[in-house]
């Protein structure tokens, strides 16, 4: 018999139990909720008189519809009165069902999937879930986390378990030293490029390799964010000194005795030397450059120094779809990628909103300018990591090259608050998704890394990094 | 959760790939508190311009798709964000059924807490099904015990489904309930765990 994944272990040490049909009942261990999937939810439980059964291993957040400006204030600072509404149903919800909230202000609030892993609550082995498709971002730790529609966060709420069938196992190795100017941004891009937005649908996908090894926590969390732009549910880096080293000392991390047991529990967390992958793919780094999307998919991606793809090289079904997302877009068949006028920047989202995201770009943006027609603005994924960042002084570095400075959020990811494209306006993103209209309608979003935003901000076109670094 | 057995109605084609939900719900209708009332926001970025005043020409608004109760779509149908407003708009809507060649997992999985039976069938079945909806006031029927789509040409086509996902379809059964009643399990597990992982007690 082949050895285990760490897929495997972390699902049979979950397994409750398996009903006749094959589903299995799996334990959850952190359960993390935020205000817009979660109120029919709890309207759910109340109609059914169910109690959470583990209030102790939930936290939730405000983070998807905020203001990034005024949050002091509480809710008093949401003008949308929809989105006031539904911020005071997760108060009276959290209240009620006596659940931990970092309430909107609060430094320790942010985005969920930047906070978890802050506070310490992500933890190796783990599973973890939330109404959330990026939950994906916490397998950094070597955590199995899925994201979960409404009905199966009511479902853990009740129960503190999922009931779910097993994926299978794909593995993608990271070979090799990554060039100047290229990053886990560019890496998660070349694999979505490559197996397409539905090529990771049905598995769970383990990161490996020396250039994986190589990475901080923070670009692991970036790495595994983006693996469900690939279709997976779920990615997972196996946990290291690295992830140990990021763990020690944080608020919820275990202390003394108990660090030296998780310790020893949290090292039998990786695969198995003959472990049995269900698909194997391997990316030589060395041979990536610099990558943004041109297209309404995030697997609609070019190298920057490449062009945007012509439909006439194309049979006719995709060059149907490559004209459709050319036209959404206002690119010219065949252009080249670096000639694309910009006109707004978002810094921000869970995929690339942490300190060394903000350092990087900080780096770009250091005594030069953002383009005179361009709007810029960095959005610190939690209120802790803009105030990190403000005692570097990088919020001084971004406010004197004009970008504007908010407050935390998901903010223009998804344009839930009022930060968002106008129709037709063109953004050098770091987010997660650049579907049509996910920035706000008509919008048009190029995604690519911290570094390469800050550059297009400065020379108001999309840019390769590399010639101002 | 209302029981799916078979289904007889009209289905309109959407031939597009990569439907992703944002597509399906645009985000300005996620700040509700309710399930219901969503399919105002169905698909409406296609439906409707920026004013607000109905597009013409998609395939749900045409007269002659009117009352369709299942959908055919592109491959990777339902890709993006958690959201369960999708499977609740379309439902909202009307729709019981969704046709394609591939569905991202999370959305195929909120579609069965739901009662919203999506089926897989490969490529060349699914544009022979989309060639015969075109026009309009065809019946298709989806028959779930048998596990078949049936074209109105009299087409039969077989689709897979896990047994467990099909027999909670067929009697509408509530999963939350059915967890709880492996109760015992669970507490049997939490003590086993309180003792291996004593940290997790401590509260988080
Ligand atoms: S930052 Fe964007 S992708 Fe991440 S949780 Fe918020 S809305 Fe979702």
């Amino acid at each position: 018999m082949s050895g285990k994944t760490l897929y495997d272990k972390i699902w049979d040490a979950h397994h409750v139990s398996r009903d006749a049909n094959g589903e299995t009942i799996l334990y959850i261990d952190l359960h993390l909720i935020h205000e817009v999937t979660t109120p029919q939810a709890f309207a759910g439980l109340r109609a059914a008189r169910r109690p959470v059964r583990r209030p102790d291993r939930t936290l939730a957040v405000a983070d998807h519809n905020i203001p990034t400006e005024g949050q002091a204030l509480g809710v008093a600072a949401v003008a949308d009165l929809e989105a006031r509404a539904q911020l005071q149903a997760l108060e009276r919800n959290v209240a009620d069902f006596g659940i931990e909230f970092f309430p909107m202000g609060d430094p320790r609030n942010g985005i969920v999937h930047v906070v978890g892993p802050e506070q310490g609550r992500t933890q190796p082995g783990m599973t973890i879930v939330c109404g959330d498709s990026h939950t994906s971002t916490h397998g950094a730790f070597g955590s199995l986390a899925q994201g979960i529609g409404t009905s199966e966060v009511e479902h853990v709420l009740a129960t503190q378990t999922l009931r779910q069938m097993k994926s299978k196992n794909m593995r993608v190795t990271y070979t090799g030293t990554p060039g100047p100017g290229v990053g886990t941004k560019d890496y998660a891009l070349a694999l979505i490029g490559k197996i397409g937005t539905s090529g990771g649908t049905g598995y769970v996908i383990e990161y490996a390799g020396e250039a994986v090894r190589a990475l901080s926590m923070e670009g692991r969390m970036t790495l595994c964010n983006l693996t469900i732009e690939a279709g997976a549910r779920a990615g997972l880096v196996a946990p290291d000194e690295t992830t140990y080293a990021y763990l020690m000392g944080r608020p919820s991390a275990p202390k003394g005795g108990a660090w030296e047991m998780a310790l020893g529990h949290w090292k039998t967390f990786v695969s198995d030397p003959d472990a049995r992958f269900d698909s194997e793919i391997a990316i030589d780094v060395a041979t990536l450059a610099p990558t943004v999307t041109w297209g309404t998919s995030p697997q609609d991606v070019v190298d920057i120094e490449g062009r945007v793809p012509d439909p006439a090289d194309f049979e006719a079904e995709r060059a149907e779809a490559i004209r459709r997302a050319l036209d959404y877009m206002g690119l010219e068949p065949g252009q080249r990628i670096d000639e694309a006028r910009i006109d707004r920047v978002f810094i921000g989202s869970c995929t690339n909103s942490r300190i060394e995201d903000l350092r990087a770009a900080a780096a770009i943006a250091k005594d030069r300018k953002v383009a005179g027609h361009v709007r810029a603005m960095v959005v610190a994924g939690s209120g802790l990591v803009k105030d990190q960042a403000e005692d570097e002084g990088l919020d001084v570095i971004f406010r004197e090259a004009g970008f504007d400075w908010r407050e935390p959020g998901c903010s223009m990811c998804l344009g839930m608050n009022p930060d968002r494209l106008a129709p037709g306006e063109r953004c050098a993103s770091t987010s997660n998704r650049n579907f049509e209209g996910r920035q706000g309608r008509g919008g048009r979003t190029h995604l690519m890394s911290p570094a390469m935003a800050a550059a297009a901000a400065i020379a108001g076109h999309i840019v390769d990094v590399r010639t101002l670094a | 959760m209302t029981p799916f057995t078979r289904l007889d109605a009209k289905a309109a084609p959407l031939d597009v790939a990569n439907i992703d939900t944002d597509q399906i719900i645009p985000k300005q209708f996620l700040k509700t508190v309710d399930r219901e009332g969503l399919a105002r926001g169905l698909f409406y970025d296609m439906r409707f311009d920026t004013e607000g005043a109905a597009k013409s020409g998609f395939v749900l608004d045409d007269a002659a798709f009117a009352g369709a109760g299942m959908l055919i779509a592109g491959d990777n149908f339902g890709c993006g964000s958690s959201r369960e407003h999708a499977p609740w708009a379309l439902l909202d809507f009307g729709i019981r059924c969704v046709i394609s060649t591939s569905f991202a997992d999370i959305f195929y999985n909120n579609c069965f807490q739901n009662g919203l039976l999506p089926i897989a069938l490969p490529r060349d079945q699914v544009k022979a099904l989309m060639g015969e909806a075109r026009g309009g006031n065809h019946v298709f029927s989806v028959d779930l015990e048998a596990q078949t789509v049936t074209s109105p040409s009299g087409q039969v086509f077989a689709f897979e489904i896990d047994p467990g996902r099909k027999e909670k379809m067929l009697k509408g059964l509530d999963a939350i309930g059915e967890t709880l009643q492996a109760a015992g399990d669970i507490a049997d597990y939490e003590a086993r765990r309180s003792l291996d992982q004593p940290w997790l007690e401590v509260a988080a």
